[in-house]
């Protein structure tokens, strides 16, 4: 019923406004080729039903996902057998979450086939593969803080009495208490969340994923907050369940689990499904060697070593688990790059010194003297700019114009007795940027959500430049943008450094930081691990720093 | 290429206006219909003499609205408004009758005093990281109370203020052109508009205004002084009640230290059906006035028609959420 729902849902829509947006076009094309595309399939599993004793229990074929202006999945695959640990591998961007969204009904595919014990299935929402049996532990825990954990685990569900009016807060409580038992835990049904450690949450909500009698579930980096002993136990909880039959698909960067509780691996990269290994016999170099080999932009390798003149210092920046004493410099006319997997601190990092977020110590000199940065307006006075990863949340006012955009960290410029705006001026100035980094857009007095990712991003930049800023923090300068644009925003880096800023890119690319930098920093739970020169460094010698965890427990 | 489509443009206002040119026509048609209904269902509605009380009737509500507009492009919320207005009402009291002072300084204590006030609830705001609801409803209070202390809970009569009428109730253009009786205050009102409109899209105040109801984070990253803004914006609207405390207190020709309660949510009511977005960033003065307007007529048109006092609460209660529900509408469609 919900297939047929779905179906007839556009044609009705496309029927009824005469002119549709060419979107709702484009978005309905591919769901006829998908239709049309089942009977194939069919005939492919036909060798693989030969073994029925192997046969997986979920299949995903030929997924497509595509986002404004990012081909995020192209023609990617992946299967699960019961009672495996698939571990799913590859550098952020590479379409591992956006995969396994569309295998837990949050996102749908463009094109492409999922079945589940053999049938194809459509999935309308997160509840109806919840209802399947396939559940996902998101990495940030998806929990209420003020419910206890057993009102969590059966939120929507709760046991009810008195004609369905009350809740049964007895019967909730002994069924988790028996949930608990079974996965020998101790957690205390009647406990709120909210005061709980993150390892016991995790708990929680994997209790809530076993409670729908899950077949199929999926972690996304679930130690990512756990100490060793937490780990430990949560491997132990995954041996459990995989005894059970559970099949478990297992998101992780870090090798040594890979190596301790994955049977199969997969490794994805730039959408696509690169290869499916043995977990057993496969060295982590042939693993590393997978994920890294992204193409490029057709940019050319930064020469030169950069300037002389120091600009920016930081020294022994340190913000919770985060930034961890943390010290670098960088020169006039320099792009220093920062590499290292999501959550290594890098973001943390820039913030701290841009004065967003407050760290707990460290020293910052610009142009030799210690300054004080407590927030942003103090950094930009002294000629920083930070460009987030996010540029709709933390970049750009979207709503405004492309040149309220441009120029609203130089308003104060553009008045007169620091009151009226001379409008005009900020016009003329506007176009003058917007020629100048050939941003595409009708005028300037369009709104920026209307731009493309990387014409927004050349907007941030404008705005940065007019505010004569001479050190530049981009943080993941290309997310989003596609491989044209990408080769634009590289060009313009690299232009700029040469006209004599001094510039740091933080990004999770490692091609991209390898074209740019000409030094590489490479961070790993919140230290730097390694300073690479940019010339000589390689893929293989970034992640190894990258991946490099302190011995100590937590 | 991309200059010639530059310079054909026409860049007077900007983005701001044609977002929600839309909704303030909306708005405009739906006060013309209510004038039109009422003037064909309700006699002596139209009567010029009534149009006068429904002018009289919208001043207040539209400075105030005019007030709370500006926190509320800025994603705040004004709860204080109304007393700030009473509270200022009973400065300008003080000043002109208790203490003998001409009435040039009233009405200068007035918007000062109501300034000052505001910027205590901005800083409240801004630096405790208070939640504005919270914040203006203690500042409500706050006011309400100085109130009644400074006026020792009486009114404050202006007998020895014999201009004082001057400022909402007399009417100065019935002696340009006899017959046209339109009260001063409802050119304060219109010119307080006027004003308002100039500072949110003329100025730099403005600018950032719409910036920090859009998107707060972004401008404080790009290095705005977000405190001092969300200061001066409740400090603006502190002052503009000002405003509203001394045509209030005019048209009574008394300070009424009791008075007060209610009116915040009427300018709110008048601002949300103005096409303001009650999450920032989006908003007009005009509409705002519009909004008012529509409330007074609406008010008035029930009550010469003879409708119950009760039910008119009623109407104007589903026209609040009508209009808020229009507004949905029609931005899902843009």
């Amino acid at each position: 019923m919900a297939k047929a729902s779905k179906k007839t849902a556009p044609s009705k829509k496309a029927a009824a406004s005469k002119k549709p947006a060419p979107v709702k076009t484009v978005a309905a094309k591919p769901a006829a080729p998908a239709v049309a595309a089942k009977p194939a399939p069919v005939a492919a599993m036909k060798p693989g039903s030969v073994a029925p004793a192997a046969a997986p229990m979920i299949q995903m074929n030929g997924i497509e996902k595509t986002f404004p202006g990012v081909h995020a999945l192209r023609n990617a695959s992946f299967d699960l057998r019961a009672g495996e640990v698939h571990a799913l591998m590859g550098e952020n961007g590479a379409g591992k979450s956006t995969l396994m969204r569309i295998l837990t009904g949050v996102m749908e595919p463009n094109a492409g086939e999922i079945r589940f014990e053999g049938q194809p299935i459509t999935l309308s929402g997160p509840r109806a593969a919840q209802d399947l049996g396939i559940s996902i532990i998101h990495q940030e825990l998806n929990l209420m803080n003020h419910l206890t954990t057993a009102q969590n685990i059966f939120i929507g569900r709760e046991p009810r009495k008195g004609f369905g009016v009350f809740v049964d807060e007895a019967k909730l409580n002994a069924d988790a208490a028996a949930l608990f038992k079974h996965m020998k835990i101790d957690v205390d049904p009647k406990q709120e969340v909210g005061g709980m450690t993150v390892a016991r949450q995790q708990l929680v909500e994997i209790a809530k994923a076993i409670s729908f009698k899950s077949k199929v579930l999926v972690m996304d980096e679930p130690t990512s907050a756990l100490n060793d002993k937490e780990v430990a136990h949560l491997f132990d909880i995954i041996a459990e369940l995989k005894a059970q039959g559970v099949g478990i698909v297992y998101i992780t960067h870090k090798m040594d689990e890979v190596k301790k509780i994955a049977d199969r691996v997969t490794v994805m990269r730039d959408g696509q499904t690169i290869d499916t290994l043995p977990a057993e016999g496969t060295s982590m170099a042939k693993i590393i060697s997978l994920m890294v080999g992204r193409e490029l932009a057709d940019v050319p390798q930064i020469t030169g070593n950069g300037g002389k003149e120091e600009v920016l210092r930081v020294e022994g920046l340190n913000l919770g688990k985060q930034v961890r004493d943390v010290s670098f410099a960088v020169k006039k006319g320099e792009i220093l790059g920062f590499a290292g997997l999501m959550g290594a601190g890098r973001t943390e990092v820039a913030r701290a010194i841009f004065g967003a977020d407050k760290p707990e110590s460290g020293t910052i000199y610009i142009h030799g003297k210690e300054v004080k940065i407590v927030t942003p307006a103090d950094a930009v006075r002294h000629g920083l700019a930070y460009l987030s990863e996010d540029r709709k949340r933390f970049g750009l006012v979207t709503t405004m114009s492309v040149r309220d955009n441009i120029t609203i960290s130089s308003w104060q410029r553009y008045t007169g007795w620091n009151f009226w705006m001379k409008d005009g001026g900020l016009n003329t100035d506007a176009r003058k940027y917007v020629d100048l980094l050939k941003v595409k857009t009708p005028s300037v007095h369009q709104q920026t959500r209307l731009l493309s990712g990387g014409n927004q991003q050349k907007i941030v930049i404008a705005k940065w430049l007019l505010r004569d800023c001479d050190i530049l923090i981009f943080d993941e300068p290309t997310r989003g943008i596609d491989v044209g644009a990408k080769a634009e925003i590289y060009k313009l880096l690299q232009g700029l450094a040469e006209q004599g800023k001094a510039i740091i890119v933080i990004s999770s690319e490692l091609p991209e930081v390898l074209r740019l930098s000409h030094r590489i920093l490479v961070m790993s739970e919140g230290r730097i691990t390694g300073e690479l020169d940019g010339k000589t460094a390689t893929q293989e010698s970034i992640m190894t720093l990258a991946t490099q965890r302190q011995g100590k427990a937590a | 290429m991309t200059d010639t489509a530059l310079t054909t443009q026409t860049p007077r206002f900007g983005g701001l206006f044609t977002t929600s040119a839309l909704q303030k026509a909306m708005a405009f048609a739906v006060l013309i219909l209510l004038l039109l209904f009422f003037s064909i269902f309700a006699p002596n509605f139209a009567a010029w003499n009534n149009m006068v009380n429904i002018m009289q009737a919208t001043a207040v509500n539209g400075v105030l609205g005019v007030a709370v507009t500006f926190v509320i492009i800025s994603a705040g919320i004004d709860l204080s408004v109304g007393t700030l207005m009473t509270f200022t009402a009973v400065m300008a009291g003080l000043i002109c009758t208790n203490m003998g002072m001409p009435m040039g300084l009233g009405i200068i204590g007035a918007m000062i005093s109501g300034a000052i006030l505001g910027g205590v609830s901005g800083t409240v705001i801004a630096k405790m990281k208070i939640p504005p609801f919270i914040a203006t409803l203690g500042m409500m209070q706050v006011s309400r109370g100085l109130a009644l202390v400074l006026s020792d809970t009486h009114p404050i009569y202006f007998n020895d203020t014999p201009n004082y009428g001057l400022i909402s109730s007399e009417s100065s253009i019935s002696l340009l052109i006899p017959g046209l009786e339109i009260p001063n205050g409802v050119f304060v009102m219109f010119g307080v508009a006027i004003i308002g409109a100039i500072i949110l899209n003329r100025t730099i105040m403005g600018r950032y205004i719409f910036a920090l109801g859009s998107n707060e984070e972004a401008a404080r990253l790009s290095g705005m002084n977000v405190d001092r803004w969300k200061i001066a914006t409740y400090a603006l609207s502190g002052l503009i009640c000002g405003v509203a405390g001394l045509i209030i207190s005019s048209r009574l020709n008394s300070a009424q230290p009791a008075l007060g309660m209610g009116y915040e949510l009427d300018a709110i009511a008048a601002t949300v059906i103005g096409g303001t977005s009650l999450s920032g960033g989006r908003g007009t003065m005009m509409g705002t006035i519009i909004g008012a307007f529509i409330m007074s007529t609406l008010i008035n048109g029930l009550r010469v028609m003879g409708v119950h006092e009760e039910w008119q609460i009623v109407v104007t209660g589903v026209i609040i959420v009508a209009a808020v529900y229009v507004d949905i509408v029609l931005r899902k469609k843009t």
